[in-house]
Order: C-alpha cells, then structure tokens, then sequence
C-alpha cells in the first residue's frame, strides 16, 4: 500500500534562492506531522509545495501513491498561514464554509449544504458563526472558520500552516483537540506546521525538524533532541536552557 | 417622453448605455473587491490611443481601438503577474503611453474633428448600428461568462486558496482583464473615455454598500448600473448635455442615496448588536 505523502529528494527554488535541498520523509493515515524550525527554514515553502502550487525543481512529492497533479484537489484540506481572504468581501462565514466543499463560491446554499456548513462549524466550536458577516470576524474566530472550511470537503490530507495563530491558549489546546478529533474519525494524515514545541510533542506522532532541508525527522521525543536543534537554530532557545550569551558589542 | 424612446438614436443610445452599463456592472463587482478600480481608468486612456490611431488611418475606430486596448489590458496583467511592480504601476505606466500616443495620433490628423471629442466625452446621437451590434455580442459575451462567476469570486475573495484547489487563476485575470477592455471600448461612444472607469466603479461600489452577500451585490449592481444609463441618456436629451456626464452624475446620486441608506441601516443594526456597534 502507497504511503499518504510521500517526498523524495525534494528541491525547491524561488528564483535564484534554493528554498529547500533534498527534503525526504513519508506519512501513514493517522500520522500527524509537525513540520518545526525557525523562520525562513521552508516550512511553508514545503506546504506549498505539498498543494502543488510551487514547482518541485527536483524530485518529487507523491500523495495517496500518485503525482501530486493528479490527486483529486477536494481530498486535500488546507488552512493558510496568511489568511489572504479579503475581509470586505460581502459574505457570510457559511458562504466561506461552503466555498470550501464547492471549490467556487455559492451564489445560494441548498439546505443540504447548510447543514454540512453547520456541522463542519460545530466540530471547531464555531456553530454560533454561520450567519455572521466575515468583517465581523475576530482573528480567532477566522482560524476556526478555515479549520471548518477544510474539514467540509472532509479530506484525507489536511495541510495546516500555523493554524493556531492568533487564538488564545485556551482556544488553541481546543483547535487542536478539534483536529485530533476528525483525525481519530477519518484517519487522516495531517501535516502541521508550528512553532509551538510542546504541541508538537502532546499532538504529533511525528516531528519534521526543517533548515532549508531536513534536520531530523520521527518521534518527537528523538527529533527534537536538543542536538536536532542546535543543528537547526544554531542554539536550543531558552526553552531548553539558559539564554545564549550576547555578543561582544 | 414616450416619443423620445421612439427616435431611432434614442433607441440605439439606450440598447448601448443600457446593455453596456449592465456588462459593467456585472464585471464591476470584481473590479471593485479585488481593488482594481484604477485598471478602468488605465483602459479607458489606451482606448483613446486606439481610436486616436483609427482617427488618423480613417478606419473604423471600434475595429481598431478593440485590439489596442486588449493589447493594453494584457499587457497591465503580464506586467503585475510576472515581475515586482503593483498593478497601479503597471496601470500606470501604460495608461500615460497610450494617452502620449493618442496625442501624437491625433496631432497629425490635417483636419478638426469633432470625432475625437464624442470619444472623449459620449454622445447619445453617435451610436451607430455597428455600434450596437458590438454592444450587444459584449452583452452576449458577458452572459456566456455567468457559469464562471463562482470561480471567480472564489479567486477574488481568496486567491490562494483558489491557486491550491487548481484553479486556473491567472488565466482568469486575463480574460478578465480582456473582457473589461473590450467593454471599455465598446462603451466609449456613449460614456465617452474621461468618465468611463466610473461605469465599473461606482454602480459596483454602491451595490456593495447595500448587500451581505455576493450574489446580492452582483445583481443590484447590475440593475443600478442598468438603471442609471437609462437616467442619464434620458438626462443627456433633455438637458442638451453630454450623455457620459449625465449617465455618471446619475451614478453618484445612486451611490449617494445607498450611502444614507447603508448609514441608516448600520445605526439601526447597530443598535440592535452590540458587536457590530
């Protein structure tokens, strides 16, 4: 049986910056992958790399056995780490919902449509939401609204990139209880990028630890050892241990 | 008043300003959401540089000024898609090379002509049969585009995540921007290019002030846009005016009474919610 995502050998370059160099690694319906390392490591770059928005310039990347242009686009769900979405725009957050199992924006909602928004929007907390106008939004609130509009489509991937940011930590242990839960239902595989090391370790069953390429990847527990990340961040952070010393001025 | 819709350039005006205003209002709403709306100015002034041209070679100005300002509206798009610069640069830098090549165009025509002047201004006497002919295949055009309003507002309100769910995006801001220019030119003779960029703005923009949801801001935009052309032509006789002034003013006295109404309705629904107050 193919695994769920496959990378090999991947490159990726933006213009004359290599982005990413040989990055390797596989996931298994059921694995949750955080995707960790500082910024400007690739992280996103991977994610988009994964959605098959960014050209690999080497290697490649496989999902459910196939080439990544040939995998049904509704059986990927993806939460951006820039909401790009257009606040003015007049909607409500059930219109954005249903975009999400349309791939196109409703002009009417069926009342079979409706109700899948509203479950979708249950299942993050966010039921309360559906008829309210997208401006009213607060940022915590639009996590949840994208989190249910990738769930709608109830796809075997699901591609989050940051998609804690903004929420407060109560609501962030409960987004990632919301993601654990369509896992444990669909046995999906979800790749989540993050820069939150105990969530990677409470809710991962695989850590990716990336600098342009791969810095170590398995059990969170072994690949964020504190030697994977010296070898990403140059240090371990004070998280691990006191502040490095500053330099001589 | 009823005798005046039975004049035949009465009848012509109306089927163009009306069928136009309605194409415009239609491709307004996108225009307007994805904050382009200096692009219809940026067209209007390459259309002058394509009728200024057929001016000068004596052809037909519509089959002329049509390719130029395609070729102007593809160009804007290239520019904004495949190098650094925003699109009001690339809007900009075209907009003044078409209006210089215009002046030159039109500065070396031997003989006045008021021609120039209906272009640049409207004229409800000047809409010629090929006129509406062109008019009403853009109207034809613009219906045959309404399975693809979905997508596009889905890109307009959220281009990434249209580009991840494979939707051919850039192709779509080509043809956008290439079924506006040809509506841009189309429209000239009755609206006349200085005020046309209007026709996409402001019923689009007054309709958004008025709706929740997309397909509701579509529809009234479509409608004010309609309604004000037919205002403004009627104004445009009566008041011995050019009929792109007449049409516009008619525009803003839409757009202002959706803006008290929009006032109002806010007040009174902020009132009721306390998190929209």
């Amino acid at each position: 049986m193919p695994e769920a995502v496959e990378v090999k050998g991947l490159g990726i370059q933006l213009g004359d910056y290599r982005a990413l160099t040989d990055v390797n690694f596989a996931a298994e319906p059921g694995d949750t992958v955080a995707i960790l390392g500082p910024n400007g490591a690739g992280k996103t770059v991977l994610i988009k790399a994964i959605l098959g928005i960014l050209p690999a310039a080497a290697g490649e990347v496989r999902l459910f056995g196939r080439p990544v242009s040939e995998v049904p686009p509704e059986w990927i769900g993806y939460v951006p780490q820039q909401k790009t979405l257009d606040r003015s725009f007049p909607a409500t957050t059930c219109d954005l919902v249903v975009s999400g199992k349309r791939r196109s924006w409703p002009g009417q909602i069926s009342s079979s449509e409706h109700k899948m928004a509203d479950k979708a929007l249950a299942a993050v907390g966010a039921g309360h939401l559906c008829h309210k106008p997208l401006s009213w939004l607060s940022g915590g609130e639009l996590e949840r609204v994208y989190l249910a509009r990738a769930l709608i489509r109830e796809p075997r991937l699901l591609l989050l990139d940051e998609p804690a940011t903004g929420i407060d930590i109560v609501g962030e242990d409960d987004m990632y209880c919301y993601i654990e839960d369509y896992q444990k239902r669909s046995e999906a595989v979800v790749l989540m990028v993050t820069h939150d090391w105990i969530a990677a370790h409470h809710h991962a069953s695989k850590a990716l630890l990336l600098n342009r390429g791969v810095i170590s990847f398995g059990a969170p527990e072994e690949s964020l050892s504190d030697e994977s990340m010296r070898a990403a961040f140059g240090h371990v952070g004070h998280i691990h241990g006191p502040c490095p010393e500053a330099p001589d001025a | 008043m009823l005798e005046l819709v039975t004049l035949g350039f009465m009848q012509r005006a109306l089927a163009a300003g009306v069928v136009t205003a309605a194409v415009a209002g239609y491709y307004g709403v996108f225009v307007v959401q994805r904050g382009m709306s200096f692009i219809g100015s940026g067209l209007a002034h390459a259309a002058f540089g394509g009728v200024a041209l057929a001016l000068l070679l004596g052809g037909e100005p519509l089959w002329i000024a049509v390719p130029f300002t395609v070729v102007a509206a593809l160009l804007i798009t290239w520019v904004r898609d495949r190098t650094e610069l925003s699109l009001d640069a690339a809007i900009g830098i075209l907009f003044a090379t078409a209006m210089a090549l215009g002046i030159i165009f039109i500065s070396r025509i031997p003989t006045y002509t008021t021609d120039a002047f209906t272009y640049l201004f409207g004229s409800i006497l000047s809409v010629t049969w090929t006129d509406l002919w062109a008019v009403l295949a853009v109207g034809v055009i613009a219906a045959a585009t309404l399975p693809l309003w979905g997508r596009w507002a889905y890109a307009t309100i959220d281009r990434e995540a249209a580009r991840a769910d494979r939707l051919p995006v850039r192709l779509d801001d080509y043809l956008l921007s290439v079924l506006i220019a040809v509506t841009i030119v189309v429209a000239a003779k009755v609206v006349g290019i200085v005020l046309i960029s209007a026709f996409l703005v402001i019923p689009a923009a007054s309709a958004r002030l008025l709706s929740r949801r997309f397909l509701a801001m579509t529809i009234i935009s479509v409608i004010l846009g309609a309604g004000t052309a037919a205002v403004g032509l009627f104004a445009s006789y009566f008041m011995d005016a050019p009929s792109g002034a007449t049409i516009i003013l008619a525009q803003t006295s839409a757009f202002i009474i959706c803006l008290a109404g929009a006032s109002l309705a806010g007040r009174r629904a902020a009132g009721k919610c306390p998190e929209c107050s």
